[in-house]
């Protein structure tokens, strides 16, 4: 092992931003070292420098930024000593990149043909015509359908999980020796980022291609990667083998955040998540020593916060490093961070049922001079049925286009409902416009959002904001009121009370997040939809998010109607799952019923495509091929049929598949036998070995 | 990313820098002026006085404006310029100036004298002294050029957050009157317009308006199209709120960023468009000083070497007051972008 | 792609019927009419202004005839190529329309041939870095040389070429028949007022484009930087900068009134504002619906080259 050069070794490297407020450090004292055909992988929240690494490699630093110390050795050349002209020389050919949006990645106006074939025009010296065939052929290697129409296209004529693959392909043309993944697939969806973590498993295996894999999802660490470094607010932490950091790791940060995140096993009442306390620092107030010392629950003043930390070696793992200066004392079996255990809940009578409820769209081409444009039908929504109990959880799956942000319009009364049925306890909501809904009935439905910088109005205080609420409704009146309330509600969401005076900006992204709850729990509401609430935020902090709702919803005995694209999230928290795809209900029942078979076979797919950060436990390998249809155009019969590896042809994609039951509540739209549904294997299950 | 302010305990110039504060001050300043140059001689005695407090608001709103801006030198020098011409409009009438109406002795040149009075700037082909001229001059153009963009504003951003909030055919509607307005050369638009209702100060609000507020609803409409899809309308909407609510409370605030930077550059558009009105003769009428009217008196007689001053004073004056619009915006716009 | 052409088209024939509605309405308006009327009928007439004498004068001059008529009446010889008479230059509007714009024409074009270079090179130039010394330097002359405006442009440059050196005439009334030196003045006065917003508009698209992703990609995929710049940059930067240019002809038309008036250049803009003072209604009219209708097609070109330019657009 040790005779070969490594592909590439990062030395002390430091990475440093100039602003205006002077120097800010990026990355410190960041050490790697790769060996061909390895992968390693990056993992790190937001601001943990984890994309600074990879442009530094590049030696891509922008205006503002400058490698500081250390060095980048590629093939054992130090990159800061080369030309310009040599580093154009590798760029691209030796080492190529993968970026995190792909239509934002591609020149929109030349066409995918031409921005391939520069590769080999420039590095091989070919003529356009070979290079164009080298890039054809390249795109039938990236599995790509009809190469020879790609070629010719534009970016924005194909769909995002196919401008990732051109996006790849135009990496591997020149076969290099280092590929550098920024988060390839984190503007994707689920399924279509199965296909593609497939594609790249494949071209590690294939090509023997050295690759950095730089992500904030460990479950697709550890489906992609052999080793991994964890970031934390501008250093590496810990490092070393996936199985030694997964299952001893040695630095409490990494450890909190395995403790954050919904493994399989944990449930939200007898194994709640353990959040960090805390947030991430600024980078212009890290606190000395120890990054993660404020937040750490083995933080030892005088010790931790002394001096910058070295990387200590773990003794007996294969070169395992942590930035920890207490590891050796800290017991990691015995302190393994547990929730609190918490009684489970029973659900009342049923407050909002929902019964065929359907909403289509009718999209004109034009406005005030539409000169004869044909109307197209969206079916956004297609005969949703299900109801949901109070203090219940019930969470609704899918992915882009599955008409999930529709049916929440439709809810909060901003969309009229096209044929259907929506009752809100006796009231009937389908058509009745939020202006023409009662105080109470607004205030007993109320939402929280998704996008934590979208959901306060950056220009009012958050007590403002909160107290206008409060009055809307009618809780009160008068100003003492009304202030005594918003202080209430700071302290349940767990925010200082002095916060009522502040401006948005003045807050993290978690924090926004709590407002958003507070201003949706001012009303004392019956119903609570919650989108996506937790997905744009930090790891550590989503935990934290997550659990506040829950310990709300408890409280009040509000019925949650959870709306995600996220399974480990939803079998965390929900009572009851609606997985939807294309605007149908394809499968709902409790979360056990789900998440084992029978299964629908969209269903089995998406619980396949989730990574999951456990190496305990073992996955069923299913790839989806083909994307998602538009919805203006979906499939005839089963809109699954174009995508389903069961499909019957002359029977699914003709005929709408039919409901089948099981057990109490459980219904599969699908046209399988149920003894076909029922002998399905689970798609999860406890990997043997490791079960010792 | 906000940087969070430093906490200490508020000084003067903090309180001062309060939002209601500086509105207090403005209004300070502007309202004497405005009741000065609209008034004329309805004020009778009491003109007199009238501009006294404008003068340490100006000073005070200045000072404040350089804290601000500190962060900008291109701002900070636009400020200046601009803030020059506000001062000697307010402080015109209580400096040592000749009267600038009064002829003492004409085509005098720069820094001479004659009949034991020195003249900075000459005088012009009348006889009035040029320095005097250029002072007075500046009232009138920054009184009718902040109205008329005032105006224009007020229409223009109402009207564009109706067409951008509510759509529909409200916007098909509005859209069609701003393109129909939109598709006249301006210039044309202005001549057409002073044309029919004659020339005055007023009217050219009136022309400003017609010719700036389909542009300004064009740029609110495009902000409040991007706004009114984040998260907070929707909560909005979602609490039953009516849309007036909505338009003023939740989106008026957030299109005010880049509606400022607009707004200095516009101020200077409307500056070029008064003098240039004037100059043409649809403007502002004698006697008055107005650097406009000074060209436009002078554009004849003044086409010899020796006495082109009496052109390069009135130019260079409305050029500086423009340049410091522009430099204010341009400023404005590049720490807008750096937050 | 056709179907957005043709009903681009139809919206500007609207625009156009409902431009010229206005300005036939604006201009008959009783106090308008009146206002006139007392003009031609003698100064004395503002006192005695009879009711009949003003119907006498409306008889004779067609005016009592209802609006609708003469409204379309107006259209319809217009679109025969009749836009009138004018009474203070005392020929037909039309061949004296088509004599000023082609004057106007001669100017406009030379504006073209220099501001477009000019902006479009500086705008690249200093987009391209960003924060340079070099992007630095433009972004102050362009922001410099917009801030003064054409009547001041115009003196300045009188004063020091003509007056000053007295390398160029101070007017281009071209008594003599058409001479370039006349001509100089004029266009230099417009280049200079006009070029720096274009320019900066060339900066700021190009800038943006500089930062984008995409450019990135091609840096990173080990391209040469000329071929950054040229192939990847500026197809994309050009795109705003070229709708941008033409809609300048809109511009220009407002910029040209001051300059040919203070040059006294016979043009298009100084027969508008001389007709504007007379008043000589039916000239202002035509011109005002020529400037309207050159507006609108500029428009139009505009929107079709920037469909044609966008591939987003061109194969959505």
């Amino acid at each position: 092992m040790t005779e070969q050069t490594p592909v590439l070794e990062c030395r002390n490297l430091c990475i440093s931003y100039y602003t205006r407020a002077g120097e800010i450090p990026a990355v410190v004292d960041f050490n790697l070292k790769l060996m061909p055909g390895e992968a390693h992988g990056i993992v790190g929240e937001s601001g943990c420098g984890k994309s600074t690494v990879a442009l530094a490699i590049m030696q891509y630093m922008g205006r503002n930024g400058a490698i500081v110390g250390g060095e980048i050795l590629f093939e054992g050349r130090d990159m800061r000593t080369m030309s310009e002209e040599e580093l154009r020389q590798i760029r691209g050919s030796k080492i190529a990149m993968v970026y995190q949006e792909p239509m934002a990645s591609l020149n929109p106006a030349m066409t995918i043909g031409d921005q391939l074939a520069e590769v080999p025009i420039y590095h091989d010296g070919l003529s356009e015509s070979e290079a164009l065939a080298r890039a054809e052929e390249m795109l039938a290697k990236v599995r790509l359908p009809d190469p020879r129409r790609i070629l010719r296209s534009y970016p924005h004529q194909i769909s995002g999980g196919q401008q990732q693959r051109v996006v790849i392909a135009m990496a591997l043309l020149s076969n290099p020796r280092l590929l550098l993944l920024d988060e390839p697939t984190t503007a994707l969806d689920v399924t279509v980022e199965a296909g593609i973590v497939e594609l790249i498993n494949e071209i590690s295996a294939e090509f023997g291609t050295s690759m950095i894999y730089i992500s904030h999802n460990l479950g697709l660490i550890l489906e992609t990667c052999h080793r991994l470094t964890v970031m934390y607010s501008g250093e590496a932490v810990e490092v070393g083998d996936i199985e030694d950091v997964f299952d001893e790791m040695r630095h409490p940060y990494t450890r909190g955040l395995f403790g954050s995140i919904p493994l399989p096993g944990a449930d939200k009442n007898a194994h709640p998540l353990m959040a960090i306390p805390g947030q991430l620092p600024l980078p212009h107030e890290r606190p000395p020593g120890c990054n993660f010392g404020p937040r750490c629950s083995f933080f030892k003043g005088g010790l931790c916060d002394a001096r910058a930390l070295p990387m200590h070696p773990v003794p007996g793992d294969d070169d395992h490093r942590v930035r920890c200066e207490r590891f050796a004392e800290i017991d990691w079996d015995r302190d393994l961070p547990k929730g609190e255990a918490k009684p489970p809940i029973k659900a009342g009578p049923v407050v909002l049922s929902v019964r065929d409820m359907t909403k289509h769209y009718a999209i004109e081409t034009g406005g005030l001079l539409a000169m004869g444009g044909a109307t197209r039908t969206v079916k956004a929504n297609e005969k949703l049925t299900f109801s949901a109990r109070e203090a219940e959880t019930v969470a609704i799956v899918g992915e882009s286009g599955c008409g999930k942000s529709t049916f929440a319009k439709v809810l909060m009364g901003l969309e009229d409902a096209t044929d259907g049925q929506v009752l809100l306890g006796d009231t009937e909501l389908g058509d009745l416009p939020v202006q023409k809904r009662s105080k109470d009935t607004i205030a007993n439905l109320q939402m929280v959002f998704q996008n934590p910088f979208d959901t306060l109005n950056p220009s009012h205080t958050i007590g403002a904001q909160i107290g206008r609420v409060i009055r809307k409704f009618g809780v009160a009146r008068s100003e003492e009121e009304v202030n005594e309330i918003v202080y209430r509600l700071l302290d349940t969401v767990k925010l200082p009370r002095d916060f009522a005076k502040r401006k948005p900006r003045q807050l993290s992204g978690g924090q926004k997040q709590r407002v958003g709850i507070a201003r949706a729990f001012a009303g004392n509401p019956s119903v609570v939809i919650a989108d996506e609430p937790v997905s744009a935020l930090d790891v550590s902090v989503q935990a934290a998010v997550t659990e506040l709702l829950m310990d709300i919803q408890r409280e009040n005995r509000t019925t949650m109607l959870f709306i995600s694209h996220d399974l480990s999230v939803v079998r965390y928290l929900a009572d009851r799952i609606v997985v939807m795809y294309l605007g149908r209900i394809m499968e709902q029942g409790t979360t056990e019923e789900v998440f084992s078979p029978p299964y629908h076979p969209y269903t089995e797919a998406l619980l396949a495509a989730v990574p999951i950060a456990d190496t305990r436990v073992k996955k069923r390998h299913i790839v989806l091929k083909g994307e998602i249809p538009s919805p203006s155009n979906p499939p005839k019969g089963c809109p699954f049929s174009t995508r389903c590896p069961y499909m019957i042809p002359g029977t699914c994609d003709v005929e709408l598949p039919p409901n089948r039951t099981f057990g109490q509540d459980h219904r599969i739209l699908c046209h399988l036998q149920p003894s076909e549904l029922e002998g399905m294997e689970p798609v999860i299950s406890p990997r043997a070995e490791a079960a010792e | 990313m906000a940087v969070t302010e430093i906490e200490a305990g508020p000084s003067a110039l903090e309180r001062l820098s309060h939002p209601r504060a500086l509105i207090a001050l403005g209004l300070l300043m502007w309202l004497p002026l405005m009741s000065y140059v609209m008034g004329g001689t309805a004020l009778g005695p009491a003109a007199d006085y009238i501009l006294l407090p404008a003068i340490p608001a100006t000073l005070l709103l200045y000072v404040l404006g350089v804290r601000a801006f500190r962060e900008s030198r291109v701002a900070v020098i636009g400020l200046t310029l601009v803030f020059f011409w506000l001062l000697a409009a307010v402080a015109a009438p209580y400096l040592p100036l000749l009267d600038p109406n009064k002829p003492i002795a004409p085509f005098v040149t720069p820094l001479s004298e004659k009949r034991d009075v020195f003249f900075w700037l000459g005088t012009d082909f009348k006889g009035r002294d040029m320095l005097s001229r250029m002072i007075w001059g500046c009232q009138r153009v920054i009184v009718w050029g902040v109205s008329a963009t005032f105006v224009a504003y007020v229409v223009g951003a109402l009207f564009g957050l109706i067409s951008g909030y509510l759509s529909g055919w409200w916007d098909e509607i509005i859209s069609f009157v701003a393109n129909v307005l939109l598709s006249f050369p301006v210039m044309v638009l202005f001549i057409v317009i002073l044309n029919y209702l004659g020339p005055s100060g007023f009217n050219i609000v009136v022309a400003v308006t017609f010719a700036s507020a389909p542009a300004i609803m064009r740029i609110v409409r495009g902000l409040t199209l991007d706004i009114k899809t984040r998260d907070y309308v929707f909560a909005a909407q979602t609490r039953g709120e009516h849309p007036l609510y909505i338009m003023i409370v939740e989106l008026l605030p957030n299109v005010r960023g880049p509606i400022i930077v607009d707004a200095c550059l516009r101020l200077g558009y409307t500056t070029v468009a008064i003098t240039t009105l004037t100059f043409l003769g649809l403007g502002l009428q004698p006697p008055d000083p107005d650097w406009g009217l000074m060209i436009r008196e002078s554009a004849k007689t003044a086409m010899l070497w020796k006495f082109s001053y009496m052109l390069l004073v009135p130019a260079l004056a409305v050029s500086s007051l423009i340049l410091g619009f522009n430099l204010m915006a341009d400023g404005l716009r590049e720490m807008s972008l750096r937050d | 792609m056709l179907k957005l052409i043709l009903r681009r088209l139809l919206q500007m024939l609207l625009i156009m019927a409902v431009a010229s509605l206005l300005l036939f309405a604006i201009f008959d308006t009783p106090e308008f009419k009146k206002r006139l009327a007392v003009q031609e009928l003698g100064g004395f007439a503002v006192s005695a202004l009879t009711e009949e004498s003003y119907n006498a004068w409306l008889a004779e001059k067609g005016l009592d005839v209802p609006f609708h008529t003469r409204y379309l009446n107006w259209v319809g010889d217009i679109l025969q190529g009749d836009m009138g008479f004018s009474y203070e230059k005392n020929r037909p509007v039309g061949p004296l329309l088509l004599d000023r714009l082609a004057n106007t024409g001669i100017l406009a074009f030379f504006v073209f041939a220099l501001m477009i270079p000019l902006s479009l090179v500086l705008g690249i130039l200093a987009g391209m870095k960003e924060g340079s010394a070099q992007d630095r330097t433009i972004s102050f002359l362009s922001v410099f040389t917009t801030s003064i405006p054409e009547i001041a442009t115009a003196i300045l440059l009188t004063v020091v070429l003509s007056l000053g050196l007295g390398w160029l005439p101070a007017k281009s009334a071209m008594i003599n028949g058409f001479s370039f030196r006349e001509l100089l003045l004029p266009v230099l006065t417009l280049v200079i007022y006009d070029f720096g917003y274009v320019a900066r508009m060339t900066r700021a698209s190009m800038a943006e484009v500089m930062t984008s992703q995409y450019i990135r990609t091609a840096v990173l995929k080990g391209l040469p930087y000329r071929r950054v710049v040229m192939k990847h940059a500026l197809r994309n930067a050009l795109i705003a900068p070229f709708t941008l240019i033409v809609l300048q002809l809109n511009w220009l038309l407002s910029g040209v009134v001051v300059v040919e008036v203070f040059f006294e250049y016979d043009g298009f803009g100084k027969l508008l504002l001389e007709a504007a003072l007379f008043p000589d209604v039916e000239v202002v009219q035509a011109c005002t619906l020529v400037a309207v209708a050159v507006a609108v097609l500029s428009q139009i070109i505009s929107d079709i080259g920037y469909t044609f330019l966008n591939p987003r657009i061109r194969f959505a």
